[in-house]
């Protein structure tokens, strides 16, 4: 498996760059895998749908489905890509740690 | 190991035979691609094990897009590094898939450079499919893609790439301007092609006529096909001439219309355009002396889909008539409203067809405001759950 290195910070990741292992996700692992997405600071709106989407996660097991995100976190679908350019699925999932979707979001 | 030639007699079966060969392609691309070389030893590996080695869903993609990219990566990337990545990309094909020669080079040009070079033209979605490339590649591609005037398709669960048949670019049958009408979508809707945010995928389908070759009736979750209101246009003395040479009209034509709407005295063929159903048979026998009507338009169908988890489903009527000047208006009303609904009620993965079935067409036809209309019956006393409301009822008497 591939390892994510930043700053000495190590992380088990799959091939495209997902957290192997959800349970380690914390903030400072957040901020790291934002920058692999091209984010160089979080700022209050990315925590906003990456806290949306890990509650969801910790709640039902599954990402929800975008138009729940967007709904629910006020944000239309370009403004989350604006926030995170490669998009919900694999942008801010990635970011909020769940483990890689396979359609949904 | 890169040199040696890789043996495959399991594959070599399948050159075999006087039809096209995906092997023989592969492994001409192979003497000068690294990745084509490998795909062909795991190819090979998955004939003798009857295992497939590519591991199932990936997800990669270009900054700003969700869709256009299908990730793919080999689960034995240690015997056959070249196709450890071998990423897809859907390239949006030109409406009718007319190109000049000079734009088919750029295209290969651009994916020799970042991928193995190996092309679908096209894929069923109707795309330009690129095969194999890495995930590094992907910005580049994308980036000379661009330049030179394309861009990438749909994927996932978004408004897939629309496509339409040749229309009246190349047929005097076409009933509506197909390739204006596909180019028109897309610029649309180009959110909705490249950030998936629907149920499941959505495909459009436009066809000029009723031999319908984009087979939108059942590939499409809305298909468009070209149609006419007024009679067929009929020219007598042709008609003579086919019979003069020797076209058995009675055998050929009249007995194969499925609705036996024509009739032969030895002199005159007799249409009830009445009983008509388009199904363009007499059409195609005689082309000259037959053609569609002059009042042309197009029919909406809606619910298309291949077997997945249900079975399959053909794409039934909507909307029975629409003229060409009102399409693209009636289409974006009617697609405002079907997504609409779809998006709040349909469950995830479920394509609009399966919606409609789950809640029925009355339910689902009140919610998009649309009457029922006999058109919409395809087969008579099929589904009689269409309920008449109790003020209807009292109108009426």
């Amino acid at each position: 498996m591939p390892i994510l290195e930043i700053e000495g910070r190590k992380y088990e990741v799959d091939e495209d760059g997902f957290l192997q292992d959800p349970n380690i996700w914390n903030e400072q692992v957040a901020q790291d895998l934002a920058k692999t997405e091209g984010i160089e600071q979080m700022t209050e709106d990315h925590w906003k749908v990456v806290n949306y989407l890990r509650n969801y996660y910790l709640q039902y097991g599954i990402a929800p489905m975008i138009r729940k995100l967007c709904k629910e976190t006020g944000f239309s679908l370009n403004q989350i890509y604006q926030l995170f350019p490669s998009g919900p699925a694999k942008g801010a999932c990635k970011v909020a740690g769940l483990p890689k979707p396979t359609g949904c979001v | 190991m890169a040199d040696e030639k890789i043996s495959t007699p399991l594959l070599d079966e399948l050159e075999k035979g006087p039809w096209p060969s995906f092997v023989r392609e592969i492994k001409s691309a192979a003497q000068t691609s690294p990745m084509a070389r490998d795909l062909l030893g795991q190819l090979e590996l998955s004939y003798e094990e009857k295992v497939g080695h590519w591991k199932h869903g990936g997800i990669v993609g270009v900054r700003g897009y969700g869709g256009g990219v299908i990730g793919r990566y080999s689960d034995v990337p240690e015997k056959f590094p070249n196709v450890a990545h071998f990423h897809t990309l859907r390239v949006n094909q030109p409406a009718g898939w007319f190109y000049t020669s000079q734009a088919l080079r750029t295209l290969c040009d651009i994916w020799e450079r970042h991928g193995s070079g190996l092309t679908n033209m096209h894929g069923s979605t109707g795309d330009i499919i690129f095969l194999g490339t890495k995930t590094d590649e992907l910005e580049p591609t994308f980036s000379e893609l661009t330049q030179a005037g394309f861009d990438l398709g749909g994927s996932g669960s978004d408004m897939r790439t629309p496509s339409a048949c040749v229309g009246p670019a190349r047929c005097e049958w076409a009933c509506y301007d197909t390739l204006k009408l596909c180019y028109d979508i897309t610029m649309e809707y180009q959110d909705e092609l490249h950030r998936p945010a629907f149920p499941y995928k959505f495909k459009i389908k436009c066809a000029g006529c009723p031999n319908d070759c984009v087979a939108s009736i059942a590939r499409a979750d809305l298909s468009i096909i070209g149609i006419w209101k007024d009679d067929i246009q009929q020219d007598d003395e042709a008609v003579a001439e086919y019979v003069a040479n020797g076209l058995d009209i009675q055998a050929d034509v009249v007995e194969r219309c499925p609705t036996r709407c024509m009739q032969w005295d030895g002199k005159k063929l007799t249409i009830n355009n009445r009983d008509c159903v388009r199904c363009m048979h007499c059409i195609n026998v005689m082309p000259k002396a037959l053609r569609p009507g002059k009042e042309r338009g197009a029919v909406l169908l809606l619910g298309a889909k291949a077997p997945i988890i249900q079975g399959a489903i053909l794409s039934s009527v909507l909307i029975p008539f629409v003229p060409e000047e009102e399409l693209f208006d009636t289409v974006k009303e009617l697609l405002s409203r079907v997504w609409e609904f779809w998006d709040e009620y349909g469950m995830n993965r479920e394509r609009v067809g399966e919606l409609i079935q789950r809640v029925g067409m009355a339910n689902f036809l009140d919610a998009i405001g649309l009457d029922p209309v006999p058109e919409m019956v395809s087969h008579p006393r099929d589904n009689p759950y269409v309920f008449y409301k109790v003020d209807e009822e009292q109108s009426e008497q």
